[in-house]
């Protein structure tokens, strides 16, 4: 950690921006020195738990065949996510046009959130022939429930006042709809699209587990699923590594968008000062 | 000038029963002449939140009906009659910015760009918000968001004003220059204005008629001209006349809630207390 290039003006060690991004890598590579350490003092075998440089030396290695993986894997999360937010805003659409249509379907909608994707999968890989689709439609009942639900409750979300200030303005429905359901709705799908995203890498990756799809079309998953028949222990570690890393960069990615939405008016994303 | 006799709005014999049985307002009689500064006055449950709706037409009357210029609601819009409704919160949309949420009632009608460009701009101005319109209505205080509400509210071109306790979560000093803000307004701009408040001081400066009421069941107790010539400064508020005026408004509240104590029905639908 070299902090000898700070002093200055404000020391970089008190820069709170520095602070958040040093106090967690600080933490992470204390973790990883004592567990390379602990692995070699014990001489704990490979197939038990690798060091991290094994697992990173795989990686390395690995590279091709995981990447290859990864980038399977992203695709099924990312089309479950795109099915999911196109879905399900259309859905919370259908449910905010009136009382009787959401009562009479939102029960549904929990009934597919409440049933684990692994007991549906093979059901699902039974019907759909091509894995692509059938990894897709997994991933996407997994991943769909936070969009209907957040999406409704935000497009019921409007103040009544302002309700009130376009029904005295002769606002037509549409003008309505857009100018005001939509943009109050908007914080609340911001949250759907958060925890949906990490849903659907998820729902991605324990319905390749349950399909095994190997071949061609071999995600993360199944390597892992591999790894782990092999007692690859190092590259089992370095796929779920990915897993992981893909998992917070598609977070950051959303906590990008809604800030780019959202940034300019919302409380959630004001900074605390003022 | 606009000195036509046609009244802005009568209210004939209009009451409000709500659907649980609570009776807001007994059968109320009013006739409001252009140019009029009109005040309802009242402790809470007296209806006076009630009444405005119904003139504003958010709220149906049960029995008796409202006139305005003497025809139905349908005429009213065209100009001339145009009726543009203030609430009790600035309720701007947080999303736009103070021009956006200002424009907001001409991008609904349909106003072309440039016309409604002048008049926003027009509208800013007079209740002195020309250097925000950038800003978004988070960044600017209770007072400046109220102002920033009647912009909205004057872009329209009203011909009557109806305000719901507008200035009721403002500090007095704020409530009292928007106060006299809004007489220069009513002068400059020939509005009518009904304007509900519960506080005697707002009454007796602003109104040229007081209508003071009184609850269970929401009446009319007295009408207490105000024969004070505009424009009204601030001496007028520690004058003598000031002092009466108020003094006389008091003593009807206190009847108007005489032996009156909380009771099972206060909270009335539409009468915030």
């Amino acid at each position: 950690m070299n902090m000898s290039s700070s002093t200055r003006r404000v020391p970089l060690i008190e820069r709170p921006e520095f602070v958040r991004v040093a106090a967690p890598l600080a933490v992470g590579c204390v973790l990883l020195g004592l567990w390379e350490w602990l692995v070699h003092l014990y001489a704990i075998p490979q197939y038990l738990i690798p060091a991290p440089s094994a697992i990173a030396k795989t990686l390395v290695t690995d590279w091709d065949l995981l990447f290859s993986s990864l980038l399977i894997t992203l695709k099924v999360t990312f089309l479950a996510f795109f099915m999911s937010v196109l879905i399900g805003t259309l859905v919370a659409f259908v449910f905010v046009q009136s009382r009787w249509i959401e009562l009479s379907l939102f029960p549904y909608a929990v009934l597919l959130q409440v049933t684990p994707v692994v007991a549906i999968a093979p059901l699902i890989i039974i019907w759909v022939k091509d894995p692509l689709p059938a990894l897709v439609i997994c991933a996407t009942i997994v991943a769909i429930f936070p969009i209907i639900s957040n999406t409704t409750l935000g497009l019921r979300s409007v103040n009544p006042g302002l309700l009130n200030l376009f029904r005295m303005n002769k606002a037509s429905r549409w003008q309505e709809l857009l100018r005001l359901r939509i943009p109050t709705a908007l914080p609340y799908f911001f949250g759907g699209l958060r925890i949906s995203s990490g849903l659907a890498l998820i729902g991605a990756v324990v319905a390749e587990f349950v399909a095994g799809t190997g071949g061609t079309s071999a995600g993360l998953a199944y390597q892992i699923l591999q790894a782990g028949f092999q007692i690859n222990i190092p590259r089992l570690f370095a796929a779920l590594l990915l897993i992981t890393v893909a998992g917070v960069a598609l977070f950051l990615l959303m906590v990008v968008l809604s800030r780019f939405a959202l940034g300019h008016w919302h409380e959630s994303e004001l900074a605390p000062e003022t | 000038m606009n000195t036509s006799p046609v009244p802005v709005v009568e209210v004939l014999s209009a009451e409000k029963v709500f659907g649980n049985g609570t009776r807001a307002l007994d059968p109320i009689s009013l006739t409001v002449q252009p140019g009029e500064f009109i005040t309802l006055l009242g402790p809470s449950g007296c209806g006076k939140s009630t009444l405005l709706k119904m003139i504003a037409n958010l709220i149906e009357p049960s029995e008796g009906r409202i006139n305005w210029w003497r025809g139905g609601h349908e005429a009213v819009g065209k100009p001339g009659r145009k009726l543009v409704f203030v609430f009790q919160d600035a309720t701007l949309m947080p999303w736009a910015r103070v021009a956006g949420n200002v424009r907001l009632p001409l991008d609904l009608a349909g106003v072309d760009r440039g016309e409604a460009d002048r008049r926003v701009a027009a509208s800013l101005d007079l209740v002195g918000l020309s250097q925000f319109g950038r800003h978004y209505p988070r960044q600017l205080s209770g007072g400046m968001q109220m102002r920033a509400s009647i912009a909205r509210a004057l872009v329209d071109e009203p011909d009557l004003l109806l305000m719901d306790e507008p200035f009721g979560a403002l500090d007095e000093i704020t409530r009292n220059r928007l106060d006299a803000d809004l007489l220069r307004l009513w002068q400059e701009k020939n509005l009518t204005i009904i304007f509900v408040t519960h506080s005697i001081y707002e009454a007796v400066f602003l109104s040229t008629r007081v209508i003071v009421m009184a609850a269970r069941p929401g009446r009319i107790l007295r009408e207490v001209t105000i024969d004070e010539p505009h424009p009204r400064g601030e001496a007028f508020r520690v004058s003598q006349a000031f002092a009466g005026y108020a003094r006389e408004l008091q003593h009807l509240l206190v009847e108007a809630s005489h032996g009156a104590g909380p009771q099972p029905g206060d909270v009335v639908a539409g009468e915030p207390a």
